[in-house]
């Protein structure tokens, strides 16, 4: 695995050739309080062949650049109101929308936190499913159900020709998040998006699924993008990771330096705050303080407030996402020191 | 399912059985002399007082009375009038007349009905939707029979677009209006009910999923959104048409309709106990079985509820 994260950053740093592009993502949601500004200028990319894990708190815009990229941002109340999602090199904000259906499934796929809610209740599983082959590609009725019950093989549902009559609300959790994921695969897509595929999952089952997904990525060489909140789901899958707060990225790098030396103190606190087994007994660390509310984002660095190293600098000039050499940036005035320190 | 029918159709027997004492009970229990008024006025004749009496068993008590009623109605025997005509001749030539309404009025209902909440549901605060919800909001509000006369005398008597009264040939294209005052009501329900039904779940992550998945925007709304939105509306039209198939006592009454209802009202009336007990008899199984189709229909649209 680490062999292959660190081919993935290799080549970061050039803008053209990707794969999918989000440059300087802008998005705002207009309610009847005000304006949240939720993604104030996001940059992210990914390739074929490697797992961007897009890491952060609810309510940082992790899923909401998703849903951008996707195109089912909810309008109103969400507002794109600058940059650009290039998919193959083409801003994908400016096309029709009939280019951009056919791009969802076939190009960019999407899996979604929670299955229950994600699949029709009223449909059975296989129809689902089924419904891609025959819509997308014009396939007959039972040769979509043969296509279909070869992707719930492919998922390792077990029983896949009797599991294809059934509704969702006959599968397990982890059953129906196998049969989300045949579902965004089956049209052979080149990124699939994941939006916190595990959170609503048992612990046991989430590592089956990290597992299943993972080794889908490498067998079909798709990109993917994994939006989670959780660190330890992060290290075994992704090869880099791009850490989200208050809907900028603050920390891009990869897994290993990430872990090793993070280059933005808000990496810092969210590492610090995952339990130990040395530390039993003891109280759980925290960032201190709340998010941000995204409708009055705090003027500078948005992290000043709960920040232990804030000084007078944070509070008045907003740091940018400065490059720091082999694939790694930070939005941190002080990234330089926090990476020299030993 | 086979299992789910016929625990319904077992659940369906005492209901059928009490219901219809219930009615046999009140319908013979009401003070009065079943023979005032039916011979002029000299009073009805001691022999036909005894022959009568003798017929309907008004001497012994209720329960026998119930129990050989029963009995002739599952021969098939409704009994006769005072009058002396069969009452299932009359359930025979009015009921139809009163199917025929109940099917335009329905059919109006989920039509324009449907159409306006589906519309309405997915472009909201438009101006047709505030048209809808004006209009809708008018059509409850008023009572049917204002409707009803107002259509009459606007369409018939002053613009003469239709006859102001249904001839007997019932044909379908008298009935539009007459079905139009009968469905009214429960069409503004169905316009609101859909409306609220398609905006919620139009933000449902299932759609969202539909979406992600590339599918035309048509067969998102038409076949994932539509399908559960569906599911309130079925239930509301399903009691509707019990309802309706129940006969329209005052739309009956407006246009001259030969139907159920008009002939319940005018047994009442007349105090021609066997006709009322006759229609409402048939009229409780009407219900009971539209009742059980729409729950039927509702486990097929929604397989979360299905049988066991």
């Amino acid at each position: 695995m680490s062999e292959q994260s660190a081919a993935g950053a290799d080549g970061s740093g050039r803008p053209s050739g990707r794969l999918l592009e989000v440059d300087d993502l802008r998005v705002e949601f207009r309610t009847r309080d005000g304006v949240a500004k939720v993604i104030n200028g996001v940059t992210y990319h990914v390739d074929a062949g490697e797992t961007l894990a897009v890491l952060g708190e609810s309510g940082s815009g992790k899923s909401v650049t998703a849903q951008t990229i996707m195109g089912i941002l909810d309008t109103p109340p969400g507002f794109v109101t600058g940059g650009e999602v290039r998919f193959h090199g083409k801003d994908m904000l400016k096309q029709s929308a009939e280019q951009r259906r056919r791009i969802r499934g076939e190009g960019i796929a999407m899996i979604f936190q929670d299955s229950l809610s994600a699949l029709n209740p009223v449909f059975t599983v296989g129809f689902q499913i089924a419904e891609q082959f025959r819509i997308r590609r014009g396939l007959s009725r039972s040769d979509a159900k043969k296509r279909a019950i070869e992707m719930l093989d492919q998922v390792k549902i077990p029983n896949a020709k009797g599991r294809f009559s059934n509704y969702p609300h006959q599968f397990s959790g982890g059953m129906r998040q196998r049969a989300m994921i045949a579902m965004s695969i089956a049209l052979d897509p080149e990124v699939l998006i994941a939006d916190e595929p595990t959170t609503a999952l048992d612990v046991t089952v989430q590592a089956q699924i990290m597992d299943l997904l993972g080794e889908l990525q490498r067998e079909r060489q798709m990109g993917m993008i994994l939006i989670t909140h959780d660190l330890g789901v992060v290290a075994d899958v992704a090869d880099r990771i791009a850490v989200m707060y208050a809907g900028r990225i603050v920390e891009e790098a990869n897994v290993y330096d990430l872990y090793r030396k993070p280059a933005h103190p808000y990496t810092l606190g969210l590492l610090n705050s995952i339990p130990r087994m040395d530390e039993k007994g003891q109280e759980l660390r925290t960032i201190k303080g709340l998010p941000p509310n995204l409708m009055n984002i705090p003027p500078g660095c948005a992290f000043n407030p709960r920040c232990p190293m804030a000084q007078p600098v944070c509070r008045e000039t907003v740091p940018p996402l400065l490059q720091l050499g082999h694939g790694r940036a930070s939005a941190c005035h002080f990234a330089e020191e926090l990476v020299n320190r030993d | 399912m086979g299992r789910y029918l016929l625990r319904r159709l077992l659940q369906l027997v005492p209901v059928f059985i009490g219901t219809t004492f219930l009615i046999y009970w009140l319908v013979w229990s009401v003070p009065g002399d079943p023979f005032a008024g039916k011979c002029g006025d000299r009073g009805c004749p001691p022999n036909y007082r005894a022959m009568m009496t003798e017929k309907y068993h008004l001497d012994d008590s209720i329960w026998v009375q119930y129990a050989s009623y029963m009995k002739n109605l599952f021969q098939g025997d409704f009994g006769i009038t005072f009058g002396g005509r069969e009452i299932s001749d009359i359930i025979a030539t009015s009921y139809p007349n009163t199917l025929k309404l109940a099917v335009v009025a329905l059919a109006i209902e989920a039509v324009i009905g449907l159409g306006a909440g589906i519309l309405t549901g997915l472009r909201r605060n438009g101006f047709l939707d505030n048209l809808v919800l004006v209009s809708t909001l008018f059509l409850i509000a008023l009572p049917v029979f204002v409707i009803g006369f107002v259509l009459q005398w606007v369409l018939g008597v002053k613009w003469g677009i239709i006859n102001p009264t249904v001839s007997n040939e019932m044909r379908f294209s008298e009935l539009i209006v007459p079905g139009f005052v009968l469905g009214s009501a429960s069409m503004a329900y169905i316009a609101r009910v859909a409306r609220t039904s398609i905006a919620e779940n139009r933000r449902a992550d299932y759609v969202r999923t539909a979406i992600a998945k590339g599918l035309p925007m048509r067969r998102v709304v038409g076949v994932h959104l539509l399908r559960n939105s569906l599911i309130p509306v079925v239930t509301l039209l399903g009691t509707d048409l019990g309802a309706l198939m129940g006969g329209a006592i005052v739309t009956e009454g407006i246009f001259g309709i030969n139907g159920i209802g008009r002939q319940v009202l005018r047994s009442i009336v007349t105090k021609e106990s066997a006709t009322v007990v006759g229609i409402v008899v048939v009229l409780v199984v009407v219900y009971l079985v539209m009742n059980l189709l729409v729950d039927l229909l509702y486990a097929a649209l929604d397989p979360r509820i299905r049988y066991e």
